[in-house]
Order: structure tokens, then C-alpha cells, then sequence
């Protein structure tokens, strides 16, 4: 009879986590409770207090290096600073979820999400200044799975996490205020493919167990190093898991969801999927690949090389014929992400243990907040049907709001890791990882791929300053509170860790631990 | 000789102050902006006027320093501390350089006076005394600098007051082609002195002066040899000696008053003061004295005779003053028994070249700012302190008996001969002959200008200019009858400048001074007559003749100076340029754009695979999914 006693938990290691989960399930009990002209001020309190009562959580509780829940989840540095990470993106997505100021219906998501597209009702609501304010704990949600997902240790954890996080963003994809087909239909694409890469990770999860006989990360890694690793169930469960999170992290070749679905989600929505989503995927990246198949390095890291190279390529390529503003951005995405794996390549040996993964996490942040930024002054270009995403409407952009284009311009500096921006720090330190870990080839092919995706951000710049106004050009709004904070701390922080980023670069440092 | 420096005191350790008040009035003016319009011109002079005073007394206390200790050193801060390069931004104040701030100085505020009335009508006028001043700045640091990277900053900084101040009427095309003429040409020579910069640096491991002189005699004599050619073509650059005369008379575009000062008394001086400040280098390399004096021959002989087919009155004092610095350089050239001598050359001509070039600017400023001598004409009597003035400033300049040229060109001619052999004959008689050349060419002048019949254009009212600039031109012309008899017999330059040169050697002469002395006054009486002859006997034709002998058609054409840069420099540079055009535009911007093109239709093509539809990207995923798990079994199992 196995002893069932129930497993210790560390409720303080956990805390992040369980305070923004505790956020999300009380805000459904506010949804249901609370008189409607109160829900939205009290859920955006509560969102934000879970978002910041976590990133102040992740303070308190750093320095903690351990297993808890029967070696569950993970409290150690790279999961606390991904929690953290995630933590603040995320409270920055809510205040953008929170802006009141910019549409004139004065909420980017839709009034009644179950009403058909075009009906009587619908078009009545339309200019209605009311909206579901379930996005915020479905937001909440979502975060508090993306910071289980980059701290799990095992896989029915990471699992559970996963869908967590996915359920909530497939909803709130759905739920734009204008363009509603549009946004629906990336919601239903999202879903649909969402729900087959989870299949691709169960299936391999399903492998690995049979190999192995555990889900838990660190059980896996001894098994394949008293096995040799050579197991045909343990390559393919390790090539099924890695599809899963490739999927959710929006790498090619799994990126085919990621432009669509960014285009059509409203723009609060993609700074959250584009930011949060991709620092807990890589999170979950990172501790399979290094605590689940550290040992087997030599099996996965051709792989992860030869997808670099093409996400890296394919995001820098299509980003070029983009016309849209989210697309390109989403392309960027996609490219960031293969700069992102030359980190994870960078695996490291004893002489410079972690800084792989201590560039990656670097990275990680520089590139959630520029991201975030990019998207938030996407939300200020507005015409009379919602944001002005068409590239052509943005042409002349500095004559009419050169605040506005300069901010714009910081952002895709610093995407194009110009120096003097985060981009620039962040690509240096993966970069460098990487050619210490012997990996130049694909650092050289990293700066061609960063030097055509430097075209279409350049492109984008030269279009706001050396063309002439578009004559039925966008209004650029004046954002609210909310916005404002989050373009003051994204530039401020786009600025900041691109001149003196020793600070922080060494909080990764610090942080590049990982347990288990 | 040894060369020590001691550290400055006292007033004397305040020569920072003359750098830097000139310095202060150019930004005060250039950022003050038309507001400081009306009074521009006054701080212009106020700022030079105390550095002469300034300068006046520093001399002053330096020649009251015990002997020995005639040199002072000031470092005023560390400007480049990397590694072992370490530069520090000092100043020597010695005997040599004390001659220079006097020049610079004195001749400087005297023209800064007469810009007053020269420049009183145009609207710029502010603007440029900010030029001017900068340029005062910049050549005080040129002669006060310690070492050789604090020449160079001073040695830039007139470069760039010239093409400024060549350039001053910009609007004008052949000003500004020619103020880029003179920058581009400048830039040949500033490229062999940073070379030599770059060699001491690398070869002695420091810059300055009394480093470079200690340690020069430990160094290989190819390595003097080529440092001493080097610094020849900076001098030959920045001096308009041949082969980089050529930007010297297009500079005259500029204002008079700046031909004056910066292209006849001062800056073109600076490729001698730059030879005779190296003088230890070039003392342990013949053959690099050698090429100076051969440099000096060529040149001297070049400006006499360019000078006699001229026209452009100015063109001519150019072209004088290209060969009197000729002089100073083959004086320069020849080592220990010249050097005092080019100075003294140096400074004589600063005082009637600078008064020529005022008496001109007088002539034209009564005339329309005509300048083409053939339609003067008779200007004697209508500008009687102008002809004055101006004809003793030719009369210094032709080596008059006891005037200030001829104490100095003598001494130059008779040191040549001393220098003995066969050479010594070579650059002894050409500098005599061109002796001769210079009293014909300044004959012809004199007489176009000021005898004759008048020739004037028929708005043409000729009057005397104001004594703003009178003056300075009477102060200058004393200065051309005194200044040399004052600086051979009063205060001997030769024993002021010991210090820095070393006594002068005992000299052994060829010929006697006497002989030379007479030889040379006969030539250049003939060269006066010879003009006379030609010139003042016959009528001056408005048109020059066309049918004229090859001789006179090549002086014409500056003995194919310009031709010559222009077939061998400047059209094969085109071509170059256009060769590389081509293949920049076709080689590499084909490359980039047919890469970008490739680029952009790849990407074309790929987006084709968004389709937009669900299915296509599960299938997509699918076959992603297919492929990462078959090389994943590939790479383990194959």
C-alpha cells in the first residue's frame, strides 16, 4: 500500500501563483454579485491587485530555491523571475484592458460577446458604453496559468497549466468591441489549433510516461540517463512535448495561428498573448528542455537550432509584405521567438553555466515590455472603425502626433535592437551566449535575420516621418490614465535597460537558477 | 643642443590667456547672433588689441629671463590619455614663438583696424571678425603649442578660419571653389604631418617637442629622413609651395583684408615656422634639407615668374607672396645658417606684404573692387597715401638698399651661395635671378597701377580710403622701411632666436657679402629697368595682346600649375569616382536590391501559405509536428 500521505505545500513559494488565481475567482464572484454600475472599477482593482499583489509576492519571496508540492511546481530563481515577468506584463495588459478613454464606446471588448455579429441587438449596443467586464478575470486567469505553466516541474502540472492559460485567452480573443467577425474568427482558430497542439503535448506526454513511468521533470531526466535516451517512445514523446510549447511560444513552424490571431484579438488581448504567453511558453521551454532533458542535450539541440533558424528566417521574411500593423508586429513575434531559442541554445557548460539561460530570461523581459509599448500606442491610432492598423494610415503619423511617433519610433528601435535600446542589450547577451557556447553559425544567421527585420520596423519609421499625412488619416487619441502609465514604463524601461541594464542583467544572473 | 623647457611663472605662465581671448570674442560673436551686429567690429578689435597688448608684455618678461632659461613650458590639461598614447594640451613660450605671437598679433589687430573701414559695408561684417578671430586663436595655438598634436589642433583650426574666410562671400562660385580648393589641397599636407605625428608616436612613444627633439637622434636616419619629408609636405600644403601652390592665388576670393593676414603674413608662414621649430629633426637629415631648399628654389622661381604674366593685381601679390615664402623656405633648408635668416625674411615680409596686400584692398575699394590692373592706371595722384604707402611697401619687397627686404632677401641669396658646391651656386643665383624677376613683376605692377594714363572703367570715381584703414597701411609701411635695418642692427634676431636655433656657425663665404650684395642690387635694378622698358614706355593695352610669346602664354596659365592637377589629379580622380559610382550603383546597390527584391518576393510567396484557413494550418502544424518527429528518430536512430 503506497503511503498517500498528502504532499507538503509551500503556500509562501506559491504565493505569486495563487494570489492572482485568487484575484481571477473572485472576481467571478463579483461578476455575479456585484450591481453592474460598480464591476467595472472593482475589477479593474482586483486584476491589478493580483497582478501587482504577485510581482510584490515574487520580491518577498526571491531567494527561495525548491520543489514544493510534491516536486510539482518549482520555487527557484528562473520561475520566480518568469512569475515576476509575467506578473508585471500582465498587470500592464490589465491597465490597457482598463483604458476607458480611447474608444468611444469606452471599452475595447464587446458589450454582450453572445449577441450575433450584425443582429438588432448587437448594432444597438454598439455605441453603448457598457462591456463584459468577465475579461478581467478571465485575464486574471489566464496570467495566473501562464506563471503555473513557467514554474511547473512536471508534466500533468505543466498540462493543467497550459490549459489554464489557454481557455480564458481563446474567450477573450473573441470578444472585440469593433471588427467582431474578425475578432471571432481568430478566437475560433485559436481554439481550433490551440486544442490540437495540447493533443500533440498530451500524446507526448503520454510517450514520455511510458518510457519513463513519471510526469515529474527531474524522475524523467534520471530515467533517460540510466536508458541512454535512445528509446524511440522517449524521442518521440520529447519531439510531441516540444511541438506543444513550440505551438504556444508561436514558433515556426507552428506559427501559422499567431497573424491572425493577433490581427483579430483585441489589441489588449495580443500585447498580453504577445508578451505573457510567450515568457511562460518559453518558461515551460526552458525547464523541460534543461531540468526534463538536460541530459539529453545532444538529442534536442540540433532540433532547436534548425527551428531557430527558421523562425528566425520566416518572421523576418513575411514580416516584410505585412500592411498591417498587428501582422507585422506578429511576424516580429515570431522572429523574437527564434532570437529567443539562440538563448535556449546556449545551454552552456560549466564555464559559463547559465548564461543561456540567464540572456534568455533578460531577453524575456526587454522584450514582453517593448512589445507591450508596441501595442499600446497600436490602440491610440484611431479612425471610425476602431484602431487604424492599415500601414498606409499610419504614413505622415509625425506631423499630425509627434509624441506619438516618437514613442513609436522608440519601440521599433528597440525591436530592431538598435543600441541604446533594450533590444539592442537583450540580443547582445543571447548573442554573446551563444557564440560562447560555440554556436556562431546561427548567431551569424541571427544578425541577417535581425538586419531584415530591422527593414520593416525602419519602414514603419520612415512612413511616420518622410511621408506626406494620409488626407482621411486616423485621429490619434489621447489615452487615459492607463494607458499612459503603460507607455510611460514601457518606454521608460525600453530606454532605461538599453543604457544602463548592468542592474537588472544582473537580477538574471542572480536568477538563472533552476531546481529539480 | 639641448633642448629644456622650464616651467612657466608668473605673468609668463598666463599665455593661455592669448588663445583664448580671441577664442571668447569668435563665440561671443558667432552666438551673439545679428544682435551684436552694431558693435561686432569693436569686440573684434578690443580682443586682439589686448592680446597685443597681452603678447607685448609677455615678450617683455621672456627677454627679461635670465639667459638659459628663454624657454617656459605651461601644460595646461591631459587631452588625450589612452594607454600609453598621453597627450597633454601645454604651450612653450621661447624666443621663436615669442616672434610669432609679436607678428600675429601686431599685424593681426592693425588689419582687424583697417577690416573696420574695408568691411564697414557689408552686412556680414560681424561674422567676419568672428572668423578673423578664430583664426588669431587658432594660429596663436599653432606657434604656442608644446608639442606636436597641439600644432596639429592649431595647425587645423587656421585650415578651417582660411576656408571660412576664403569662403566668406560664399554666394559667389568661384569663392567657394575655390575655399574648397584650398581645404581639399590643404588636406594633402595635413595628411603628411599626422603621418609624421603617427611615426613619432610610434617610433619615440610621445609627441611633444622636447621628447621628439631628445630622443630624435636615436632614431634611424631613414626614419628622420622620412619624418623631415613628411612634415615638408604639411609645410609645402599649408605654405603654397610647389607642388601645392595651387590653392594660394584662388584664395584671394577672399576679403583683402584676410589675403593680408592669413595668405601673405601669417598662416602661409606656418610651414616655415613649422621646419624651423623641427630644426633638431632636420639637422640630423641632409637629404630631407636637401628637398626643403630644392622645394624653396622651385617655388621661389615659379612665383617670380608666374608673377610677371599676371593681370589681377591681387593674383600677382599672391603669386609674389608664393615665392617669397620660397625664399624663406630654401633659407629654412639650409640649416643652422638660415634659420634666423628665414625668420627674419618671415618677418620683414609680414610687414610689407601685409601692406601691399592693404594698399591693395585700398585700390579696390576706391575702384569698385576692380582688380584688373590694365583698367587702374594714374591712381597716384587720387590715392596719395595709398601710393605712398604702397610704394614703400615695393620698395622693401624688391630688396630697395636698406629697406627691410633687402636686409633680408640678401642674407638669404648670400647664405645660399655660402652653402657651397655645385648647389650652392644653383640656389644662390636662381634666388638672385628671381630677385630680378620679383623688381620686374612688382615694377609692372607699380607702374599699371599708379603711373600712367588712366584706364578706368567710367563709373569709376577713385578716392582715398578713410583713415581707419590708412592708418594701418602708414603703420605697416614704417614697418617695411625700419623693420629690417631695426631687426639686423637693434635687437639682432639672430641672438634672440639662440636659444632656439643654436649659435649661428662662422661663416665661410663663397662670395663675399659685398659681391652678392651688389650683384643682387644690379640684377634687380635691371629687373626694374626691364619693366620700365616694357612696361611704362608703351601704352598699356585694356585687352591683354593674344599674340604673345610661349614664355608669357605659359606664365599666363601659371606655368600649367592648374592644368596639370587637373590632368593628372583631378580628371583621373573623376574618372575614379565615376568607376566607383558605376559600380556602387550597379555592382553593389544591384546586389542589395536584387537581394531585397529576392527577399521581398520570397516573402511574397511564403505569405501565400497564410491562407487564412483553419485547415491548412492544422496541416501545416501537422507536418511540422511529422518532421521535428522524424529527424528527432533520424538524428538518434540513423
Amino acid at each position: 500500500m503506497p503511503d498517500l500521505s498528502a504532499p507538503s505545500i509551500s503556500y509562501v513559494g506559491l504565493a505569486p501563483v495563487l494570489i492572482v488565481l485568487a484575484a481571477a475567482c473572485l472576481g467571478v464572484l463579483i461578476e455575479a454579485f456585484a450591481p453592474r454600475h460598480l464591476r467595472w472599477n472593482v475589477q479593474v482593482a482586483l486584476a491589478l491587485l493580483g497582478t501587482v499583489g504577485a510581482l510584490v509576492a515574487v520580491v518577498l519571496v526571491a531567494g527561495r530555491n525548491e520543489l514544493t508540492a510534491a516536486r510539482a511546481v518549482a520555487v527557484d530563481g528562473t520561475a520566480l523571475f518568469l512569475e515576476g515577468t509575467i506578473a508585471a506584463l500582465g498587470a500592464l495588459s490589465i491597465l490597457m484592458f482598463a483604458e476607458r478613454a480611447l474608444d468611444p464606446a469606452k471599452s475595447a471588448f464587446v458589450a454582450s460577446a453572445a449577441l450575433p455579429v450584425g443582429s438588432s441587438a448587437d448594432r444597438k449596443l454598439a455605441a453603448a458604453p457598457y462591456s463584459q467586464t468577465e475579461v478581467f478575470p478571465l485575464a486574471s486567469f489566464a496570467i495566473g496559468g501562464m506563471m503555473l505553466f513557467a514554474a511547473s516541474n512536471n508534466l500533468l502540472v505543466m498540462f493543467v497549466a497550459l490549459e489554464v492559460l489557454s481557455l480564458p485567452l481563446y474567450l477573450i480573443c473573441g470578444m472585440a468591441r469593433r471588427r467582431r467577425l474578425l475578432s471571432q474568427e481568430s478566437a475560433v482558430k485559436y481554439f481550433l489549433l490551440g486544442s490540437f497542439a495540447s493533443a500533440f503535448f498530451l500524446y507526448g506526454l503520454a510517450l514520455i510516461y511510458g518510457f519513463s513511468g513519471s510526469v515529474d521533470l527531474g524522475e524523467i531526466r534520471e530515467s533517460a540517463a540510466r536508458s541512454g535516451s535512445s528509446d524511440a517512445l522517449f524521442v518521440t514523446g520529447l519531439a510531441l512535448l516540444i511541438v506543444g510549447l513550440l505551438f504556444k511560444a508561436g514558433i515556426a513552424p507552428f506559427h501559422a495561428w499567431t497573424p491572425d490571431v493577433y490581427q483579430g484579438a483585441p489589441t489588449p488581448v495580443t500585447a498580453l498573448m504577445a508578451a505573457c504567453t510567450k515568457v511562460a511558453a518559453f518558461g515551460a521551454i526552458l525547464r523541460l528542455l534543461y531540468v526534463g532533458f538536460g541530459t539529453s542535450e545532444w538529442t534536442w539541440r540540433p532540433l532547436i537550432y534548425s527551428i531557430a533558424i527558421v523562425s528566425m528566417v520566416v518572421g523576418a521574411i513575411l514580416g516584410i509584405t505585412q500592411t498591417d500593423v498587428k501582422r507585422m508586429l506578429a511576424y516580429s513575434s515570431i522572429a523574437h521567438a527564434g532570437f529567443l531559442l539562440v538563448g535556449v541554445i546556449a545551454l552552456g557548460d560549466a564555464a559559463t553555466a547559465g548564461r543561456g539561460l540567464s540572456s534568455t530570461l533578460f531577453y524575456l523581459l526587454t522584450y514582453g515590455l517593448t512589445t507591450v509599448g508596441g501595442f499600446a500606442v497600436v490602440t491610440l491610432v484611431r479612425d471610425g472603425d476602431g484602431e487604424a492598423t492599415h500601414l498606409s494610415k499610419w504614413a505622415g503619423l509625425a506631423s499630425r502626433s509627434p509624441l506619438t511617433a516618437a514613442v513609436m519610433t522608440l519601440f521599433l528601435l528597440g525591436l530592431a535592437g538598435l543600441p541604446l535600446t533594450s533590444g539592442f542589450t537583450g540580443k547582445f547577451a543571447v548573442f554573446r551566449a551563444a557564440i560562447d557556447d560555440g554556436a556562431w553559425p546561427l548567431v551569424v544567421i541571427a544578425l541577417l535575420a535581425s538586419a531584415i527585420a530591422a527593414f520593416f520596423y525602419l519602414r514603419l519609421v520612415v512612413l511616420m516621418y518622410f511621408s506626406p499625412p494620409a488626407e482621411d488619416g486616423p485621429t490619434v487619441g489621447v489615452p487615459g490614465l492607463p494607458t499612459t502609465i503603460v507607455l510611460a514604463v514601457t518606454a521608460a524601461a525600453t530606454l532605461i535597460l538599453g543604457l544602463a541594464p548592468n542592474a537588472v542583467l544582473d537580477l538574471a544572473e542572480q536568477a538563472a537558477v533552476l531546481v529539480g | 643642443m639641448e633642448t629644456q623647457y622650464l616651467p612657466a611663472s608668473g605673468l609668463l605662465g598666463s599665455a593661455w590667456l592669448l588663445v583664448v581671448i580671441p577664442l571668447l570674442g569668435a563665440a561671443v560673436l558667432l552666438l551673439g547672433g545679428r544682435r551684436l551686429d552694431k558693435i561686432g567690429h569693436l569686440i573684434g578689435c578690443a580682443t586682439i588689441l589686448l592680446d597685443f597688448v597681452l603678447a607685448v608684455a609677455l615678450v617683455a618678461a621672456l627677454a627679461g629671463q635670465p639667459d638659459g632659461e628663454k624657454a617656459v613650458t605651461d601644460t595646461l590639461f591631459s587631452f588625450i590619455p589612452v594607454g600609453e598614447l598621453q597627450v597633454d594640451i601645454g604651450l612653450l613660450l621661447d624666443p621663436l614663438s615669442a616672434v610669432f605671437i609679436l607678428l600675429i598679433t601686431g599685424v593681426g589687430a592693425l588689419i582687424h583696424i583697417y577690416s573696420v573701414g574695408y568691411m564697414g559695408h557689408d552686412p556680414d561684417r560681424r561674422r567676419f571678425f568672428a572668423y578673423m578671430n578664430l583664426f588669431v586663436a587658432a594660429m596663436l595655438l599653432l606657434v604656442l603649442g608644446n608639442g606636436y598634436v597641439v600644432l596639429y589642433i592649431g595647425w587645423e583650426g587656421v585650415g578651417l578660419a582660411s576656408y571660412l574666410l576664403i569662403a566668406f562671400w560664399y554666394r559667389r562660385p568661384a569663392a567657394a571653389t575655390a575655399a574648397k580648393k584650398a581645404f581639399i589641397m590643404n588636406r594633402v599636407g595635413d595628411v603628411g604631418l599626422i603621418i609624421a605625428v603617427f611615426i613619432m608616436f610610434a617610433t619615440l612613444g610621445s609627441t611633444s617637442f622636447a621628447d621628439v627633439f631628445a630622443g630624435a637622434s636615436g632614431l634611424a636616419a631613414g626614419t628622420v629622413t622620412a619624418l623631415g619629408l613628411l612634415l615638408l609636405l604639411g609645410a609645402c600644403g599649408k605654405s603654397g609651395q610647389v607642388p601645392l601652390q595651387a590653392w594660394l592665388p584662388d584664395a584671394m576670393e577672399g576679403p583683402t583684408p584676410v589675403s593680408a593676414l592669413i595668405h601673405a603674413a601669417t598662416m602661409v608662414t606656418a610651414g616655415v615656422y613649422l621646419i624651423a621649430r623641427s630644426a633638431p629633426l632636420f639637422d640630423l637629415s641632409e637629404t630631407a634639407r636637401t628637398v626643403v631648399t630644392i622645394v624653396g628654389l622651385v617655388t621661389l622661381l615659379y612665383g617670380a615668374i608666374v608673377g610677371c604674366a599676371y593681370d589681377d593685381i591681387k593674383k600677382v601679390l599672391a603669386y609674389s607672396t608664393v615665392s617669397q615664402i620660397g625664399y624663406m623656405f630654401l633659407a629654412v633648408g639650409l640649416g643652422p645658417a638660415g634659420y634666423a635668416v628665414a625668420i627674419l625674411h618671415l618677418l620683414t615680409h609680414g610687414f610689407f606684404k601685409a601692406g601691399l596686400f592693404l594698399g591693395a584692398g585700398s585700390v579696390m575699394h576706391g575702384m569698385n573692387d576692380e582688380v584688373d590692373m590694365r583698367k587702374f592706371g594714374g591712381l597716384g595722384s587720387k590715392m596719395r597715401i595709398t601710393y605712398i604707402t604702397f610704394a614703400l611697401g615695393y620698395l622693401a619687397l624688391i630688396g630697395f638698399p636698406f629697406l627691410s627686404g633687402y636686409y633680408s632677401k640678401d642674407l638669404i641669396i648670400e647664405v645660399a651661395f655660402d652653402s657651397g658646391g655645385a648647389l650652392g651656386w644653383i640656389l644662390g643665383g636662381g634666388a638672385m635671378l628671381a630677385a630680378g624677376l620679383t623688381a620686374f613683376y612688382m615694377t609692372r605692377l607699380m607702374v599699371m597701377t599708379f603711373f600712367g594714363r588712366p584706364r578706368w572703367d567710367k563709373d569709376a570715381h577713385p578716392h582715398e580710403s578713410p583713415a581707419v584703414m590708412t592708418v594701418p597701411m602708414i603703420i605697416l609701411s614704417l614697418g617695411s622701411v625700419f623693420a629690417g635695418f631695426i631687426l639686423v642692427n637693434v635687437f639682432p634676431l639672430g641672438a634672440w632666436l639662440e636659444p632656439v636655433f643654436g649659435p649661428e656657425p662662422e661663416a665661410d663665404h663663397v662670395v663675399a657679402p659685398i659681391v652678392v650684395s651688389i650683384l643682387t642690387t644690379v640684377v634687380v635694378a635691371l629687373g626694374v629697368a626691364a619693366a620700365w622698358f616694357f612696361v611704362a614706355r608703351r601704352e598699356v593695352p585694356i585687352r591683354p595682346p593674344v599674340n604673345v610669346s610661349p614664355v608669357i602664354k605659359a606664365a599666363r596659365a601659371n606655368l600649367y600649375g592648374d592644368a596639370f592637377n587637373e590632368s593628372v589629379f583631378m580628371r583621373p580622380g573623376q574618372w575614379l569616382t565615376r568607376a566607383m559610382v558605376y559600380v556602387d550603383n550597379r555592382g553593389v546597390d544591384g546586389a542589395v536590391n536584387g537581394l531585397a527584391a529576392g527577399l521581398g518576393g520570397t516573402s511574397g510567396r511564403l505569405r501565400r501559405t497564410q491562407t487564412g484557413f483553419v485547415r491548412s494550418y492544422a496541416l501545416s502544424m501537422l507536418g511540422g509536428a511529422l518532421v521535428v518527429t522524424m529527424a528527432f528518430l533520424a538524428v538518434r536512430f540513423v
